[in-house]
Formats: C-alpha cells, structure tokens, sequence
C-alpha cells in the first residue's frame, strides 16, 4: 500500500464519516452527542490525506527539478521509500467506507431484539415523576415499561397512553411492540420488549413501525432469554408509522 | 524545500534491501487496484445490498460499522495526540517528567493515565509514541493500560450505569489502576526489550515537524484504523454467533462467572466507555462477575489485541495480552471478594 493509497483510503474514510454525520444516517449507529466529534474527526482525515498527497506531489516536482535523484525518488513513488513494512492491513479501512455509502446497514432491530433480553434489568429508582400531560400521553417504551414493572403501574394510573416501536414477534408467535436503547453504539443496542394485548396488530412484518394506543394491564410474561419480566399494554388503537429519525430510545 | 532536499539525498536509513527495480509506466500500483475495486462496487452496488438481505448478515453489518464509527473520533484525536509526542514534545520532556527510576515512573505513569479522557483504540498509538520518545516500556504500558480503564468518563459513565452500586466506581478504579501498575512492574521484571517491535519509521526524523506530524497521523490512522476493523470484524461475529441464553447458564456458577465474563469482555469488544452500561445489563451475573467484565475489557479485547500486535510486533502481543487477562481477572477477583 503506497502513499497516494493511503491518501485516497484516508480521504474515503473522511469523506464517509462526513457524509453519515452530516445526514442523519450516523443516527443508526451511534448517539447523537457525537455527532461534533465524528465531523470533526472526518474533517482531520479529509485534511490528512490532503497533505498527504500535497507532499507527495512536492517530492514528485522536486524530483523532476533535481533529475540525478530522479531514480531515488521514483523508487520511493513505487514503494513509498519504506515500503516494506507500510501496513497492508490499511485495506480492512475500505470496509467501513463500504459499510456506509454503499450498504448503510439499517439500525438494530427485531432480528437483534429476539436475540436479547429485555433490558430493564439495572436497578431503577422506585419513584416515578406523573406522566406527562396530554391524552393520550406520549411516553418512551422505557418509560412505560419502568413504570409497568418497577412501580406495578401505580404512576400510569388508569391514564391512556401512547407508545411507537417496531414490531417484533415473541418465541410463542404473540406480537411484541420493542425499542432498542443505545448506551454508547449499536454494538451493545438491548431491546424494551413489552407484549400487545387488546385490540393488538396481528399480520404486520415484525421491523414494522406502529404506534400504539391503550392502558396499562396487570398481565405480565417472562423474558425466554434473560427471566427479565416483559409488561403488556392493553391496545385499543394503533396505526403504522414512518420509521422515526432516532430510532433509538436514550 | 529544505525537507525535500534531505530526505532525497541522505542515504537510506534501514539496512539495505532489495528494492525491485522500477520500471516506469509498467507496474500496477495499489491506487488503480483502489479505482478499479472502487468502479466494480459502485456498478454492482445493488448485488452487494442484495447479497446482505438476511437479517444475520444485516445485524453483522450493523454491529462492525458502528464500532468502527464509534471508534473514529477516539482513533483519530489519539493518533493526533500520539503524532504530537513524537513529533514536537522532545525527549527531554519525559526525562524531566518522570521519575528516573522504572519502577517509579510505573505508578506515575498510571495516574497519568487517570486524567487523559478516551478510549483504548487511542491509547495503543500513544504508547508506541511514548516508547518510541525514550520512556520506559513498564511505564508506557502501565499507562496504556490505565489511560482507557480509569479516567473521568469512563468513571462517570460507571456511576450512571451502576446508581444502587457506587462502590462499583471505586473497586473498577482501583482494580484497573492495580492491573496497569502489576503489569508495569511484571514487565520490569520479566518483560524483554526484544519482544517490542516497533516498526521503522524514518519519516518521524524528518525535518520538517509538520510534514513528520502528518506523516505520523496518515500512517498510524491507517495501520491502527486496520487492525482496528479487524477486530471489529471479529467483535462482530461474536456479537451476532453466541446468544445470549449461553450466559445465563454460565451466571450460576461463580467461580466460573468471573472468567466467562473476562472472556466475554475480550470477545465483545466493546468500548471502555460504553462498557458500564452493558455490564449493569447483565444483572444476573454477581458484582464480582461484572467487575471482571469492567477491568478485563479495556485492557485485552480482540481489536486491542490485534493493534497491539500491529503497533508493538506479535511477539509481544501474544505474551502481554494474555498475562494482562489473568492479571486483571485474579485482582477483579481479589476486591470483589473484598469490597462488594
């Protein structure tokens, strides 16, 4: 891998990094505070293999200016002087350039999600602040799910709620309403499962995108994965929505 | 000019090799190996999107990119940071700034790394860098291994992952720090200078210091970035091969939980500050088991070990990787059974 490769990897790789932050596709992947740091890291390897190339092309001129050393540099064009130890594992970079202009991997859903636990696990504080105003009110699928579990619903009250998550199929076929939370990346996504009963969707492709209408019900089941318990919602209404901006829940 | 001038008439600084000799115009260089690849992906772009329609393949995708753009900003700013050693910082900074001593300097070095906020894909280049500047190896690893484990966010971020278990913050620091210092003092002991192969670099002796700064920062993106996909790669694969049901076999029996949850530590990857959060998931593994997880996973994974092997030669890494495991296992061990 010579010098001017190394530029043009270093420039894809900028340039990717760029364009996912500056659209909202990095959303898939990561949280959204870092988005001033992945520009700003795209911008140094923009500038990077500029320079790169920029001395490269210095060296070239100099060469032709100062013919006697015209072999050596030449020599140095082909094999980048050191070449013998320039790091062929470079080429693994172009992956993730590949990743994200050409494939743009959707972000993790219910593939992902019937592989893992729910997640409400960590120990959550026991009291819940009134839901927000409005009726129905718009809560997080964490936000419901907490207050199903950890507080036996006691702030839902008889109140209506609204939920938006994907569809996801539970091991006995029953549908599932799910959200993933980020923590820091994609790589460690675990999903908020909490079960359709009522008037719930049946036939929808799980991945698909609904929100729900209803009130919280005692009836419960059990994680297959993980014993976690996952909460029900009582559905009385639900329409298909457009996959939001951030699909993940904070 | 000056820099042109003498980088193409000082003599070659590595012994001599066979250079092929250069016919010009006739060889393929990797730039048009790059164009062509470029050109065939684009035209069958619609194929590779086909080709990754099953879910498996898409969460695979999902996951490798996501780290690698996670880890973007934390390589990129550490390869800078490293360029800055071992460009414009002179060697008699660290003789002043650390104690003459090597088994001082291990536990300065340490705390050093307590202050310097990133993660391990940064850290890695800067050790290199820091050897490379005339400091001690025990010292530089201590620190790599301290930098990514103890500093404010990850301590942070521990906290809010763990809000019924505060003494979790106190028995990772101090684990970690204990880790980074035992095996600082076990390199003086044991450690052979001849298993640290950094690579030649002629270029960071060049005259000009911004040509050798952007020399350094092209180089090491590239070779760290490398190995760092490549563990990716691999973080991927487990991430999406075992499932989660295996652990909760494993989480009942405690002796072996603590090792399985190291070994998850190496096998997943994950980022030192997002780490907290994925082990406070694991509720049903004990305290001790995860505090495993949070003191083994910044100092071996597999994309730390495959940069290690990258930046510092194989020779080490296949030593210092899996001492590092036992180290940082037997004192996860030793204070949970202590203090949780």
């Amino acid at each position: 891998m010579n010098r001017q490769a190394q530029a043009v990897v270093l420039l894809l790789l900028g340039g990717a990094v760029l364009k996912a932050s500056i659209s909202d596709l990095y959303l898939r992947y990561v949280k959204e505070g870092l988005r001033p740091f992945l520009i700003a890291a795209g911008a140094v390897l923009v500038v990077a293999a500029v320079m790169t190339l920029w001395y490269d092309l210095r060296q070239r001129v100099a060469a032709v200016a100062a013919p006697e050393h015209d072999e050596h540099a030449a020599g140095q064009h082909e094999d980048d002087g050191h070449g013998h130890r320039e790091p062929r594992v470079g080429w693994l970079l172009l992956l993730p350039v590949l990743g994200l202009l050409l494939v743009a991997p959707p972000a993790m859903g219910s593939f992902a999600a019937g592989r893992s636990g729910t997640a409400l696990g960590a120990g959550q504080v026991s009291d819940f602040p009134p839901l927000p105003a409005g009726d129905p009110a718009v809560v997080s699928v964490l936000d419901y799910a907490s207050r199903a579990v950890f507080d036996a619903g006691r702030s839902l009250g008889g109140r209506t709620v609204q939920l938006t998550g994907f569809v996801m199929v539970g091991p006995g076929g029953e549908p599932y309403l799910a959200r993933m939370i980020l923590a820091c990346c994609a790589a460690d996504a675990r999903p908020i499962k909490v079960g359709l009963a009522g008037d719930a969707p049946t036939g929808l492709a799980p991945d698909t995108w609904i929100q729900v209408t209803g009130t919280y019900t005692t009836q419960s089941a059990t994680d297959a994965v993980n014993g976690e318990t996952i909460p029900y919602l009582t559905v009385t209404d639900w329409r298909e929505v457009a996959v939001p901006k951030n699909q993940y829940e904070a | 000019m000056t820099a042109v001038d003498q980088e193409a008439t000082a003599p070659a600084p590595s012994p001599p090799r066979t250079r092929r000799p250069s016919r010009p115009g006739g060889r393929i260089g990797s730039v048009e190996v790059l164009a062509v690849l470029l050109v065939l992906l684009v035209v069958f772009r619609s194929q590779v999107a086909g080709a990754i329609s099953d879910p498996r393949l898409q969460t695979w995708t999902t996951v490798f990119v996501s780290v690698l753009v996670q880890a973007t900003p934390f390589l990129v700013f550490g390869v800078a940071l490293s360029a800055v050693i071992a460009v414009f910082v002179p060697r008699s900074f660290w003789a002043k700034a650390l104690p003459r001593h090597p088994a001082l300097a291990v536990p300065v070095a340490s705390c050093a790394g307590v202050v310097l906020p990133g993660c391990e894909c940064g850290s890695v280049p800067i050790a290199g860098s820091l050897i490379r500047r005339g400091v001690t190896p025990a010292a530089a690893l201590a620190f790599l291994l301290s930098a990514p484990a103890v500093n404010p966010i990850v301590l942070v971020g521990t906290a809010v992952a763990f809000p019924q278990n505060p003494e979790m913050v106190f028995a990772r620091a101090g684990a970690s720090l204990v880790v980074a210092m035992a095996m600082g003092w076990l390199w003086l002991r044991l450690g052979k200078a001849e298993w640290i192969r950094l690579p030649h670099r002629p270029e960071l002796d060049d005259g000009s210091k911004w040509r050798a700064f952007w020399a350094a920062c092209r180089h090491d993106i590239v070779h760290a970035g490398g190995f760092l996909a490549l563990g990716a790669l691999a973080a991927a694969t487990i991430n999406v091969v075992v499932p989660e049901r295996w652990l909760q076999r494993l989480a009942d029996q405690p002796a072996l939980s603590i090792v399985a949850l190291g070994l998850l530590a190496v096998l997943l990857s994950i980022c030192s500050e997002a780490d907290a959060f994925v082990a406070a998931s694991l509720s049903q593994f004990s305290l001790t088991a995860r505090l495993a997880f949070l003191v083994v996973g910044p100092t071996v994974d597999l994309k730390l070990m495959s940069m290690q092997a990258g930046v510092f030669g194989r020779r080490f890494a296949v030593r210092f990787a899996p001492t590092t495991f036992v180290v940082g296992v037997l004192v996860a061990a030793l204070v949970g059974s202590w203090w949780l």
